[in-house]
């Protein structure tokens, strides 16, 4: 009896003490938090459409995008560099899961404004996430002067809508995944067999190559029947590279639209293409866009 | 047989109230700023957790990486993404053992000079450090404060040459907490 009491008594003295050798923060028990992915793309565009990421709430992005003619042009043109379309723009910040943008293009002199909405962030831990959605609405106001002035022109004629969902998934550190379904309005069409409304569909992704430099790819494809006028699908790659509070966004692609109805339905030319006298000419155009960040409200609880 | 269950009931007992000295928080406050001429950063994380076991000196704090605020929610995403790399290093711990457990009275008021050995681990690196800081007794809570210093470099965070003029060689670190008994 005796012996079995000490016994007991001893493995209890020892339990005590070996569980105090643990680790100390194991004490307070595991909490489980949701861990939100962040950083897919290193800006809010891919190229010349929308990325997953919104500008953080409180924060203003500038944005200056040029793109230039054909490189196919001589040296005469500096490869297509004298001739450039640009847009400015702005983009705000409003809450974590809500931003808007306005701009202006060279290109027909067109207002845009946009409002995206992020409805699913892709997350791990407490709440598991697979992917990121959100939706945008963005529209064009066309204000350059009608060609036909004596025609009864409207001013809805002017005005383009686009609806689009952005899908994505950050797969790793280094890649990211993003499907784009959109549908692109067009109040005025060309001819009676052009669709007022195209339907496409947009593939993007990104990979890092280093901390501060992404490969960007985008494509956007406009199933056949809907454009009936001379039409390219738009296909951009670039690189974004990341100093400080700028990204600058280079790349390769074949419009020189950067409004999602100029790019979606009007790029004219593919990347290679025959002309009528079936020579191999290249649509491929140089671009960038510059972003800049600045923080016009500071954010909350950092007191 | 009575004295050595007595005996055997005492240390038991004893070991429990030495296991009640524990004290917790998870709210600690961490701040660190790196100031220089060019640039002032400052991260603030205000949900550090930390066990100190008051019989035997030992500590450990843990920080989750992304919990880190800045004013710029640019220079934000750089820190977890380029410089920290939160994805890969989530936390950062110190571990460590007061050496001069013998001159703290946990069940007095007052305020005590506390130092500390460890291992302090940022960025996947883990180093043996020493760090001080003050340690204040006051209604059974312990009020800790301490100021020390951590170089980027220490922990293979690579600053690229294009902004080391705008982050500091030596990033200013404090820390604040009061933990409370930590009832088991």
């Amino acid at each position: 009896m005796k012996r079995i009491l000490t016994l007991a008594l001893a493995i209890l003295f020892c339990s005590q003490w070996l569980s105090a050798q643990d680790d100390l923060l194991s004490m307070l028990g595991e909490e489980k938090t949701t861990d939100y992915v962040t950083a897919s793309f290193k800006t809010d565009r891919i190229i010349n459409g929308h990325s997953i990421e919104n500008t953080a709430p409180g924060v203003l992005d500038f944005k200056i995008s040029h793109r230039f003619g054909p490189v196919r042009q001589s040296v005469y043109d500096f490869f297509g560099l004298d001739g450039a379309t640009i847009r400015i723009g702005f983009d705000y910040g409003i809450t974590n899961r809500l931003m808007v943008g306005i701009g202006r293009n060279s290109n027909e002199k067109i207002f845009d404004g946009f409002l995206k909405y992020r409805i699913l962030r892709q997350s791990t831990g407490k709440r598991n996430m697979p992917v990121s959605l959100s939706y945008l609405i963005d529209g064009q106001i066309k204000t350059v002067k009608f060609s036909d002035s004596e025609r009864d022109n409207k001013f809805s004629s002017r005005l383009f809508y686009t609806h689009q969902l952005l899908l994505a998934r950050k797969f790793n550190n280094s890649l990211t995944l993003q499907l784009m379904p959109t549908l692109v309005h067009r109040n005025l069409v060309a001819t009676p067999e052009d669709k007022n409304d195209v339907l496409a569909m947009g593939i993007g992704g990104r990979i890092k190559l280093t901390k501060r430099v992404a490969f960007n790819a985008e494509y956007y494809y406009v199933p056949d029947g809907q454009i009936t006028t001379n039409f390219a699908q738009s296909l951009s790659v670039g690189v974004d590279i990341e100093t400080g509070g700028h990204v600058f966004q280079l790349h390769f692609t074949n419009t020189n639209d950067m409004t999602y109805k100029g790019f979606i339905t009007e790029t004219q030319e593919d990347w290679f293409f025959k002309n009528d006298e079936d020579r191999l000419l290249s649509g491929i155009r140089f671009g960038f866009n510059i972003s800049r960040v600045f923080t016009v409200k500071k954010p909350k609880g950092l007191e | 047989m009575k004295k050595i269950i007595f005996v055997f009931s005492a240390l038991f007992l004893l070991a429990h109230a030495g296991q009640a000295q524990k004290f917790f928080t998870r709210d600690a406050k961490i701040k660190f700023s790196s100031e220089t001429p060019m640039e002032k950063i400052e991260g603030l994380n205000k949900s550090g957790t930390c066990v100190l076991d008051a019989a035997t000196g030992k500590m450990e704090w843990k920080v989750l990486i992304k919990g880190f605020l800045f004013e710029k929610a640019l220079m934000q995403e750089h820190f977890n993404e380029n410089y920290l790399e939160s994805s890969v290093y989530p936390n950062a711990q110190y571990k460590g053992q007061i050496t001069n457990l013998n001159e703290v009275k946990f069940n007095q008021d007052g305020k005590y000079n506390v130092k500390t050995s460890g291992k302090l681990t940022i960025h996947g690196v883990e180093r043996d450090v020493n760090m001080e800081g003050t340690l204040k007794v006051s209604n059974g809570n312990l009020e800790v404060l301490s100021n020390f210093v951590i170089k980027p470099e220490d922990y293979k965070i690579t600053i690229p040459s294009l902004v080391k003029d705008n982050i500091a060689k030596e990033i200013k670190v404090v820390v604040s907490a009061v933990l409370a008994p930590l009832k088991s």
